[in-house]
């Protein structure tokens, strides 16, 4: 989130979209409801499902799964014809003012510089015109027809209602609804938040969803504004914690990335991943990487890390330099991919329950009985650890050692979670783990401390990294919530807390697990622990808690909020004021960088200190299908062709491509209805843990399918009959739920279905279902190579015989 | 635990029903206050945060003998200002409950059952195994030549449950190691 949950309560105009939050993040919801109640908030929820955020929204329009560009498309060209977006904002806020440089072009669905082969694209193409010192050339008029305004203006001119309407199955009239909703916050007292979770990520086009929010909050000048920015529910229960801290093949904690094969010395690493920027404007935060990345390295390996030997930087792994689609790709699908494949021999699986939740789930628990050995932490058995013996399987015919670890209950046990605002949150630990379990921090010391002792006492391959690795005998959550702040390690503090990332060095004088978290936890305690309410007056009016725990970065509950003031530092609107300037010094929250406000010129700097540049990106050079977004329609679609290019599919999409990956093809009449996936209120994701609680089992006990009367007309099936759905992947039983809450589409003329399903339930608890992932498609978006759980195609019949319901 | 799965329905219906009529904000009469004093009377209070969605609201364990025997919401958290919802609301029979893996257990290569095994057993045969794997598979340079120490034949998935001293902790270990097949829920 660039705000926080109590900050929804500011908004004018939320746009649920890509999330069904009243059920999925229930208790968030009283801050949406209070918007529309004390403030007359319009509260719009476009999903293909009416659901319960639906029924407490002003408005509630479907769309056809994997269409959200086209809608949003759509709302961008309604902002520019209309004039509804505001020019101070964009003129001086983001780069729409930037010349882009000849290279770029766009034709017929692909932007420049595509290569057909390894179907990725050389991004130089999309570089800026700069002058002599590099810095981008600019036009504040916006009139130059190759500045970013023009050609943001030109591309989008094409997401003509009517086509929008054709291809995302939503009425012009509900369109025009939500257009002219949500681009009246484009006033600078106004202000409109954008609130998503997995609906909008779980697509090969996840990634451009978000980009496509992005523009449409900046052209309206929505991010860095209380009741404002692009709102990430974060779902799993620390996923923004566990995300800071990388538990991602791509980066190192603070999301340093990972170093690649062609980086041979920690200077090359800091070279390629240090942004020069000679515009004396731009803050260019990320020219301080080699500090976090010293201070990381110097946490990690402790004394053994000196500057002679690059402070082990040797010591780490490196993946491969990404080529293609595959290569140096690390990620979840592939690395099921390589396990069925019979090149990964061992591993862990700890707290999550794959066999369940990652798609073509079939694939998934073949591979598993690929492994030599695998280990577990868990607090439930569930369809992963019990993978050797589940329906079909023959345990006397898999060879696999698994071991299993009883993980203790965050109950039993302490330490600090992250919430979805970044909050970094303590919790305590309130009884004793319950029999021989343990916290998952201590399972990994005693696991690596056994295996330091062997690489010490045998022969073994490349020991630098285990023999020299700075490792505590036992797990102590404060100890290393310590060293997660970071330390002094020499000088006249040596010892001592940092204060703040300013503190870091790149000298191997600071010790730091991770840059974000510096400050939680100084001289003066624990922060994470803090539970003051209190507030100043200013604070009060917009819900801010800055005494309440403590938020990355710096404890600033608002990312961008020098956005949210204009060149004197003054609101755009003083009724919710996030920060002001008071001629001295800042008020409100921590401000993004102390400087004075712009109309001080040199002293200041740029507002989005995040980007090379200084200004946010409506021409995003950075993503992987293109620096503007396009809509491409699932890989499974039942469509052959949509009316913005000839491009069909996100050209860079990652596609599985073993003997267990079927696909259908476009509009294929085997499989032409679109199914669409969710969560459930009374369930936790796979269910791996709620389906041992009686209660919620007894209130969602057993996998349906949500299906629209006319379908079910169609297919002759009645509420509550038991019916077989199928992909070209795999066939799933579940009960037919028929209901007004899904309706057809009409799609170019056509009319289409889409049916929807939960995923919580499996075979470890009998009778209730299995995986509905085993429908779903491998196929992940180009930046992320996220999965596309919420769009692939299927057909739905009656079950003359049912076995996983009974 | 010996209760029987009628008998833990019964406690957890009790408890839900307490806590959301504790909640409902008016009187409630002597009768259920005087039955959620008896439950609670001596206990511990300490504050722990919902082990599920990301708006992570807090709830208070009351604490009697190293056992919860009470949870309910946490007014003091201004997010959640108290509230639970479904999930939260079963918090109790969470932590409690029977279905927990409680023992260190090992399934042997072929074999139809878990066996328990003691915590010293099972990391000493386990490290003994990522190492035979690590030694054998280690890969200095790749295809191109260029140096990556690392192994491919290790993964390590998870996990969003974890801390984030957890986390760091577990990041820590898997790049000694050598591993770069590293994910977690932030991707699925």
């Amino acid at each position: 989130m660039t705000n926080h949950w109590i900050d929804i309560k500011n908004t004018d105009c939320a746009l649920i979209m890509g999330s069904n939050a009243a059920e999925h993040h229930p208790i968030c919801f009283k801050w949406v409801m209070k918007a529309k109640e004390e403030r007359g908030a319009t509260i719009v929820h476009v999903d293909p499902k009416f659901s319960r955020t639906s029924a407490r929204s002003d408005f509630h329009v479907p769309l056809r799964s994997g269409t959200d560009i086209a809608f949003l498309g759509g709302m961008i060209k309604y902002i520019l014809d209309n004039n509804k977006y505001f020019k101070e904002y964009v003129t001086e806020y983001t780069n729409a003012s930037f010349i882009v440089g000849p290279k770029f072009s766009f034709n017929n669905g692909l932007f420049s510089g595509f290569n057909h082969q390894l179907k990725t694209y050389d991004k130089s193409y999309w570089a800026f015109d700069v002058d002599a010192n590099g810095v981008p050339k600019k036009d504040k008029t916006l009139s130059n027809p190759r500045c970013v305004f023009q050609l943001l203006r030109k591309h989008y001119s094409r997401y003509d209602i009517s086509k929008v309407s054709q291809i995302t199955g939503v009425s012009v009239e509900n369109l025009l609804k939500v257009y002219k909703a949500f681009s009246e916050t484009g006033k600078p007292n106004k202000a409109g938040t954008v609130m998503y979770a997995l609906g909008w990520t779980q697509h090969t086009v996840g990634v451009q969803n978000i980009r496509t929010s992005a523009i449409i909050q900046l052209l309206l000048g929505n991010i860095g504004v209380a009741g404002g920015g692009i709102n990430a529910l974060r779902g799993e229960p620390n996923v923004q914690g566990s995300t800071d801290h990388c538990i991602l093949y791509h980066i190192l904690p603070g999301y340093l990335p990972l170093p690649r094969a062609s980086l041979a010395t920690l200077a090359d690493y800091n070279k390629a991943n240090t942004p020069v920027s000679k515009d004396p404007m731009s803050a260019n935060w990320w020219q301080n990487r080699p500090k976090y990345m010293a201070s990381l390295l110097k946490a990690w390996f402790g004394e053994a890390a000196t500057k002679e030997n690059d402070f082990g930087y040797g010591w780490l792994p490196r993946g491969d330099v990404p080529k293609g689609l595959e290569k140096g790709d690390y990620s979840v699908m592939w690395i099921f991919d390589r396990m069925y494949k019979g090149q990964i021999k061992g591993g862990s699986i700890w707290a999550t329950n794959p066999a369940q939740s990652v798609p073509n789930t079939n694939k998934v628990r073949k591979a598993l009985a690929n492994l030599d050995w695998l280990y577990f932490a868990e607090i439930h058995g569930n369809e992963t650890t019990d993978f050797w013996h589940g329906p079909g399987v023959d345990p006397k015919k898999v060879k696999t050692e698994v071991f299993l670890f009883p993980s203790c209950h965050r109950a039993e046990k302490e330490g600090s979670i992250s919430n979805s605002g970044r909050w970094a949150l303590w919790h305590n630990k309130a009884a004793d783990p319950m029999g021989d379990s343990k916290p998952m921090g201590q399972i990994m010391i005693e696991i690596v401390n056994e295996l330091i002792d062997l690489y010490k006492k045998n022969d073994g391959v490349f020991k630098e990294p285990l023999v020299n690795l700075n490792w505590p005998d036992e797990y102590d959550a404060e100890d290393i919530a310590k060293a997660i702040n970071g330390y002094y390690t020499s000088g006249p503090n040596d010892g001592d807390q940092v204060n703040a990332f300013a503190d870091l060095a790149d000298d191997g004088s600071t010790a730091c697990l991770n840059w974000l978290y510096c400050g939680s936890f100084t001289e003066e305690g624990n922060k994470m622990k803090k539970r003051d309410l209190s507030q100043t007056p200013l604070q009060a009016k917009i819900g801010l808690y800055p005494n309440f725990s403590w938020c990355w970065p710096v404890n600033r509950r608002v990312l961008y909020n020098r956005a949210s003031v204009d060149k004197n530092g003054q609101p755009w609107d003083p009724e919710r004021t996030v920060i002001k300037w008071n001629g001295e010094k800042w008020e409100g929250d921590v401000p993004d960088g102390g400087w004075p406000p712009l109309a001080t010129g040199d002293k200041s700097r740029s507002p989005f200190i995040m980007t090379k540049e200084g200004y946010s990106q409506l021409f995003g050079p950075g993503r992987e299908e293109g620096p503007f977004s396009e809509h491409y329609e699932p890989v499974e679609t039942p469509v052959s062709y949509h009316p913005f290019s000839g491009q069909l599919n996100n050209p860079c999409a990652k596609i599985m491509n073993s003997d267990m990956d079927k696909r259908a093809v476009p509009a294929d009449p085997r499989f032409p209805i679109v199914l669409t996936t969710y969560s459930l209120t009374e369930h936790w994701c796979g269910g791996g843990e709620t389906r041992n609680v009686p209660s919620l089992l007894e209130a969602e006990p057993q996998l349906y399918v949500e299906m629209s009367k006319e379908l079910a007309a169609e297919k002759g099936i009645k509420n509550g009959d038991p019916v077989i759905v199928e992909s070209a992947r795999g066939r799933v039983e579940a009960v037919a739920m028929v209901t007004v809450r899904m309706t057809p589409f009409i799609i170019q003329g056509k009319k289409v279905h889409e049916i929807g399903m939960p995923f919580a339930f499996g075979w470890t608890k009998p009778g209730v279902g299995d995986a509905t992932n085993r429908l779903c498609i491998a196929a992940g978006d180009p930046n992320t190579t996220i999965p596309e759980y919420k769009a692939c195609c299927v057909n739905i019949r009656k079950a003359d015989k049912v076995t996983e319901l009974s | 635990m010996n209760i029987t799965r009628r008998k833990f329905m019964k406690v957890t219906g009790l408890g839900a029903a307490t806590l959301a009529l504790s909640n409902v904000g008016f009187g409630l009469g002597c009768a259920g206050g005087y039955s959620k004093k008896l439950k609670i009377k001596g206990a511990k209070e300490v504050i722990s945060i919902c082990p599920f969605c990301s708006v992570s609201c807090h709830f208070i364990c009351h604490v009697k003998g190293g056992k919860v025997v009470s949870t309910e919401g946490d007014p003091g958290y201004p997010v959640s200002e108290g509230a639970l919802c479904a999930k939260g609301a079963t918090m109790m029979s969470m932590i409690n409950s029977h279905h927990r893996v409680t023992k260190p257990m090992y399934r042997a290569p072929y074999s139809e059952t878990w066996e328990e095994k003691s915590w010293g057993w099972m990391i000493s045969r386990l490290a003994q195994r990522i190492k035979e794997t690590r030694d054998k598979n280690f890969k200095v340079k790749n295809e191109e030549g260029q140096v990556v120490n690392r192994v491919d034949e290790i993964f390590h998935l998870g996990s969003s449950q974890m801390s984030n001293e957890e986390c760091a902790v577990v990041h820590q270990a898997m790049r000694a190691m050598g591993v770069v097949h590293m994910d977690h829920q932030a991707r699925i």
